[in-house]
């Protein structure tokens, strides 16, 4: 059988001089081609347990881990963060903290200019990654021009042009307006198309209900739920134990069944929602 | 009654030739929550650094109080109008929580009992008691947050602004910035939000004003915003999940105004519409 994209095994994570692991027995793996979506309340552990997949976690933020993290079928602990850097693509809640160059040529070459790539193929590649995210036109103005979606795309464009297999965006959309937050969310969607595997950390549950096939819920440092996503949002007693909410479309239906005896099938999707509820109430 | 602010023909052109805002007229009077809405780039903010001088108009007035903002000091501002940034690290820089609520008070030069007893007001309110001593900078983001909401609290000014105070929030920090907006709104405070968050509007149910390409497009109660299509539309901006969801099940027009869950399973039970009949949809 093929490796899995991203396989973690009983993974162990203490920073230093802390009492307490912030990841504890972690356990999940995921295929090529999915998108995974990792959510839980603040301090749960989803931005360590992102750093672990592309080994800034120990690496280069240290502290004590145990288990094994694989990618691609070889051990994450066995490569340096720059090898790394070639299977995982990692864009960061702030755009403007990874955007350094005068032109957006510039910034989605520099990446590319790391790894050692060819002018031509950089060339190529540029093109692509710009078309990807909806930025072709772009290529000679400034980072600093773009607005907030816009950057948080280049962002992702010039990560793509580095060609990983694994893209995994903590939080990019929180500073975003709903239509950039949408954007990114196409992006995440296009992946797939190019057969590559994705990772996202948020809070928008909506979001990630209608993009996600997996959603994995940490809460203080363990795995809580992994299960695809409708399976994890139709859990709504466990989801309010861990102090999340579902959808609203979801919360509703449950809330309905409850207060009127009935029995309409939860859904997490808004047109879905729809049609269970116009099923039932015709 | 008197509007506490009151924005007349206001334009503002910033000195790179760029019109942020444009024609602004507003009245914002005692008591009222008013959520500020619009893309990125729509000129939201630049209209909300007007109220504490932050910015002048380059045409018009805006009075506050009974201040003109364009011949008062921003000192003397900045008692009657607090801004609490989106980003907490932005105004948070000293050593101890307690010495972060004095520092406002400090500055505008309050006598040392009046500190104490703002200070102590706002411990109480933000139940901070066991956290005085630490670092702002060791608290978590929400926590981080509430402690520059509370020494905004401390100054007391009239007016409290915040700026996407939601922002990179779980669930459970997003339900305690609804209540403090309840709170500050209890003890007298009028409040401007400046937000994406439309699940946040929703719950508060406030006036909502659109802002669009830098003019004010609508100004109105958030159901009566909401369910105006042509102005989100223009706007980019998309109602909660659950009004869309109850804009497509529902004939019954009174029931698209609802903006939560909660809200809409009341008013069910309190119509026995239980069997509620599916319209057309919208």
């Amino acid at each position: 059988m093929a490796a899995k994209a991203i396989e973690v095994n009983n993974l162990t994570f203490s920073y230093p001089d802390t009492d307490e692991p912030v990841l504890k027995d972690i356990n999940f793996s995921i295929n090529h081609g999915e998108i995974l979506g990792i959510i839980g309340p603040t301090g749960a552990g989803k931005s360590t347990l992102a750093m672990c997949v592309n080994g800034l976690v120990p690496q280069v933020i240290n502290g004590e881990m145990e288990g094994t993290v694989k990618v691609n079928g070889s051990e994450v602990s066995e490569s340096s963060v720059a090898k790394m850097s070639e299977d995982v693509g990692f864009v960061f809640q702030e755009p403007e903290n990874q955007l350094s160059q005068m032109t957006i040529e510039e910034e989605v070459a520099f990446g590319m200019g790391n790894l050692g790539v060819p002018r031509d193929d950089m060339r190529v590649r540029i093109t692509d990654a710009l078309e990807q995210v909806g930025l072709t036109g772009f290529e000679k103005r400034s980072p600093l021009a773009l607005s907030g979606g816009q950057q948080q795309r280049l962002a992702i464009a010039a990560v793509l042009a580095m060609r990983p297999s694994i893209m995994i965006m903590d939080e990019p959309t929180s500073m975003l307006d709903p239509k950039g937050k949408n954007e990114v969310y196409d992006v995440l969607k296009n992946l797939k198309d190019y057969g590559m595997t994705g990772i996202i950390i948020d809070h928008e549950v909506e979001r990630i209900a209608a993009y996600c096939d997996k959603v994995l819920v940490l809460y203080e440092g363990e795995v809580q739920m992994f299960a695809p996503s409708e399976e994890v949002f139709t859990n709504i007693k466990k989801m309010h134990e861990l102090t999340l909410n579902a959808p609203q479309v979801t919360e509703f239906l449950s809330s309905y069944n409850q207060a009127f005896g009935k029995d309409v099938k939860l859904s997490t999707t808004l047109e879905e929602a729809v049609d269970n509820f116009e099923s039932v109430c015709k | 009654m008197e509007p506490y602010i009151s924005v007349k023909n206001v334009s503002h052109k910033y000195p790179n030739g760029v019109t942020a805002i444009k024609d602004i007229n507003l009245d914002i009077h005692e008591g009222e929550v008013v959520a500020i809405l619009g893309s990125n780039g729509s000129g939201k903010t630049t209209l909300v650094k007007h109220f504490n001088g932050l910015l002048k108009p380059t045409k018009g007035e805006i009075t506050v109080g009974t201040m003109n903002t364009k011949k008062e000091r921003i000192s003397k501002l900045s008692s009657r109008v607090g801004y609490v940034f989106q980003n907490p690290n932005h105004q948070t820089f000293l050593p101890s929580v307690k010495q972060e609520l004095a520092y406002g008070c400090k500055n505008l030069k309050m006598t040392e009992e009046d500190i104490e007893t703002r200070v102590q007001k706002a411990i109480d309110l933000f139940r901070l008691e066991d956290r005085l001593d630490d670092n702002p900078f060791d608290l978590n983001s929400s926590q981080r947050k509430e402690v520059a909401m509370a020494s905004i609290m401390a100054v007391s000014p009239k007016v409290i602004v915040l700026d996407e105070p939601t922002t990179g929030q779980d669930h459970k920090g997003c339900k305690r910035v609804l209540e403090l907006v309840r709170m500050f709104q209890r003890e007298g405070h009028i409040v401007v939000l400046i937000t994406h968050d439309m699940h946040l509007i929703g719950e508060l149910n406030c006036r909502t004003v659109v802002m669009n390409q830098s003019e004010k497009i609508a100004d109105d109660h958030a159901s009566v915003v909401f369910s105006d299509k042509g102005i989100m539309e223009e706007a980019g901006l998309q109602p909660p999940q659950i009004t869309q969801f109850a804009n497509q099940i529902t004939n019954l027009d009174e029931m698209k105004t609802y903006l939560t869950v909660e809200s809409i399973i009341e008013w069910m039970k309190a119509n026995k519409e239980e069997d509620v009949k599916v319209g057309t949809g919208s």
